[in-house]
């Protein structure tokens, strides 16, 4: 059987144009046009390099990847949106994209006029429309407002619309970027239910791109892992998944050891954590009580600080929040200046042992942050695993009931 | 169904395609007309009143005071504004939509693939519906001043338009292409169409023109020679042959290089808007 997509040294290249100072002046503006070109100050970017891999009829792919890694980038290329640089696609089959459900939607139409312009710009004849049309509106669950403009549609009906539009095209290829981050819960179990129909039972290949590994690990076959534009690992959805977050939770080489305010009144020490006698650990046990330790060098004095740090767990959903202000004990440190050293104690709740993410932050008495909490403030807690608890606990937390036996 | 997708390589027309997309042009001009008249209360009536007003206007200021009424014998100054401004209305409107359509139709390029040209064309396609209506009136215009219709305004009035529509889709998509990339030509366009406003012989005729190069740079202007038809074939005086010929060809011209120029760019048009 030949591949339906074959993809073969696709790159693509961006060119990124930085303008140090705006144009302060005419003058400015038209003596720039004599500089030399190569002067200027323009860089290329690979988005994606040489990027190969083909895809078996039927077969559902995720991608997954930090932000920037060149995922969207890719689906744009397959769905020829960009041409890439270099490189050739060869495809076996029509391709739909999902980039973004509801392309087209236009406020003033109503919604069956929406449907039909939607549906044809995704690529569908008139003919298919008019069939599928009552499959489609008893999808969306909106038929009591078929004549009625979008514009005086709630978002949520809006997204259902064009959600079921999309999801009676049929094409060959599926692409899918990002779809299943909106909606509500019911919804969004409905839409996961039909793309797992499309992919299994139909046939139909689907590349999907989600940050929700759950989603992945359920309705993809294979799953690659897509870093700095080029793959990382590829293979089966659980051990690309492990891999990637892997790799995001752990620190990497490069992570500064300090990180600098951003008007620059303090450094901090990449946070840490600590035993009771105040030597750095690296992995929690269950009882043991540790602290998370930040370490501040105040060049100049600050009028207030209020660090913070929050927990989340492998799939990104956060566990808990914490900040020093919340505590009405302690004493927050206002006009400080020099080391200040404060630490908070690791009371962690039931958590299922594994490797969690904590991010931090640092904000002042505005509330404006001193340090932003982002994928590049972060450090690694690990809960191990002790023999109370066996290979099979499943969930957020850990937690066990007592039980009764009667009679 | 087998295809590759490739770096952007030599200019190709694609007719195939296109044709395989065609009731994407439909689409677009049905909903461009929907939304032009959407929530108006006199809808489709502003297409004539448009037109009409603009005649009124014409007739009692310029015709008087430039005096254009008595130097033409054979067609009454009405008619003679009107049958020009339905053709220069089709190119203006037709312009200014082609030339925002890429810009205004961002969205939907950043996120799916279809011929790029289907937007520059059915946004002229729009202003063409306003014509049907425009006609109407300048049937009952005709009417009301005794003129007999023609075989010759049956075949020269869709010769005119054609010409009119080669010329709006070269201008409009290549300034539609540029538009994505500067978006200068937002401001550029309004005024580009007032400025041809009098570099065609809408308001007046050509004949007033005494200067023989003053002429030849007129026939240049393919709507020149469109509206000279349509005038000629309710009069039923010959045309004017030499600038006929020369709108027929620079209309030509237009299209060509206007259709070029879009095809070489659309592919980056996504990367650009």
């Amino acid at each position: 059987m030949k591949p339906i997509l074959e993809i073969q040294n696709i790159s693509k290249k961006f060119r990124i144009h930085h303008e140090h100072q705006p144009y302060l002046s005419m003058r400015d503006r038209i003596s720039s046009l004599f500089q030399n070109k190569s002067k200027r100050d323009d860089e290329d970017f690979w988005a994606l390099k040489n990027i190969s891999f083909s895809v078996n009829p039927g077969e559902s792919i995720g991608i997954i990847g930090k932000n920037g890694a060149g995922k969207s980038t890719l689906l744009k290329i397959l769905s020829r949106i960009t041409p890439p640089t270099g490189g050739k696609i060869i495809s076996r089959g029509r391709i739909a994209s999902l980039l973004e459900v509801g392309t087209g939607f236009h406020a003033e139409l109503s919604g069956k006029e929406n449907v039909f312009l939607n549906g044809s710009i995704l690529g569908m004849k008139r003919k298919e429309i008019e069939k599928k049309f009552d499959e489609i509106v008893d999808f969306s669950g909106v038929e009591k407002f078929l004549d009625t403009p979008l514009k005086h549609y709630s978002s949520g009906m809006q997204l259902r619309l064009a959600f079921a539009v999309a999801a009676f095209l049929e094409p060959e290829i599926l692409i899918i970027d990002e779809v299943l981050a909106v909606g509500d819960a019911e919804f969004q179990k409905k839409c996961i239910g039909k793309m797992d129909e499309i992919s299994k039972n139909e046939g139909r290949t689907v590349l999907f791109v989600s940050h929700n590994m759950g989603a992945i690990r359920n309705l993809c076959s294979r799953a690659m892992y897509l870093k700095k534009g080029e793959f990382s690992f590829s293979g089966h959805p659980d051990e690309t998944i492990e891999k990637y977050l892997d790799e995001s939770v752990l620190p990497s080489e490069h992570k500064r050891n300090h990180i600098e305010s951003k008007n620059g009144s303090f450094t901090l020490r990449l946070p840490y954590w600590v035993d009771e006698e105040g030597n750095p650990v690296t992995v929690y046990n269950y009882g043991s009580n540790y602290r998370l330790r930040f370490e501040f060098d105040f060049h100049r004095q600050v009028k207030m600080v209020n660090p913070g740090f929050a927990v989340l767990n492998r799939d990104g959903s956060r566990i808990f929040t914490s900040h020093l202000i919340d505590d009405q004990r302690c004493e927050i440190p206002k006009d400080v200046m020099g080391r200040v050293v404060i630490d908070t104690d690791l009371k962690i709740p039931e958590l299922e042992p594994g490797r969690y993410q904590v991010i931090f932050g640092v904000a002042d008495e505005h509330n404006y942050a001193h340090i932003s909490a982002n994928e590049e403030t972060e450090v690694v807690l690990e809960i191990a695993t002790t023999n109370k608890i066996k290979d099979g606990a499943k969930g957020l937390l850990w937690h066990t009931s007592e039980w009764h036996v009667q009679g | 169904m087998e295809y590759e997708i490739k770096p952007s390589g030599k200019f190709n027309l694609n007719l195939r395609e296109l044709w395989d997309y065609r009731e994407l042009f439909y689409f677009f001009t049905w909903r461009d007309i929907k939304i032009k008249y959407k929530q108006t209360a006199l809808g489709v009536v502003w297409a004539v009143l448009q037109p009409f007003l603009m005649m009124v206007v014409f007739t009692v200021f310029f015709g008087q005071a430039l005096g254009i009424k008595n130097s033409m014998s054979n067609i009454p100054y009405p008619v003679f504004v009107y049958s020009g401004l339905m053709l220069w209305n089709v190119f203006s409107n037709g312009l200014s939509g082609a030339a925002n359509s890429m810009v205004s139709n961002a969205n939907i390029i950043k996120k799916i693939y279809f011929p790029r040209l289907i937007i520059p064309v059915s946004a002229i396609l729009v202003p063409l519906f306003d014509f049907i209506m425009v006609l109407i009136i300048y049937v009952a215009l005709l009417i009301y001043y005794h003129f007999s219709i023609r075989w010759s305004f049956v075949l020269y009035l869709p010769a005119g338009l054609f010409i009119t529509l080669l010329t709006t889709f070269g201008l409009g998509s290549f300034i539609a292409a540029l538009n994505v990339k500067y978006r200068d030509f937002k401001y550029v366009v309004p005024f580009l169409i007032q400025l041809l406003l009098f570099l065609t012989p809408v308001i007046y005729p050509v004949s007033i023109l005494s200067q023989e190069w003053m002429k030849t740079i007129l026939s240049l202007n393919p709507m020149a020679g469109a509206i000279d038809l349509v005038r000629s074939s309710i009069t039923g005086t010959e045309m004017d042959g030499p600038l006929f010929l020369t709108s027929c060809f620079s209309s030509v011209f237009i299209f060509f290089v206007g259709l070029y120029y879009f095809r070489r760019t659309e592919y980056y048009f996504a990367d650009l808007a």
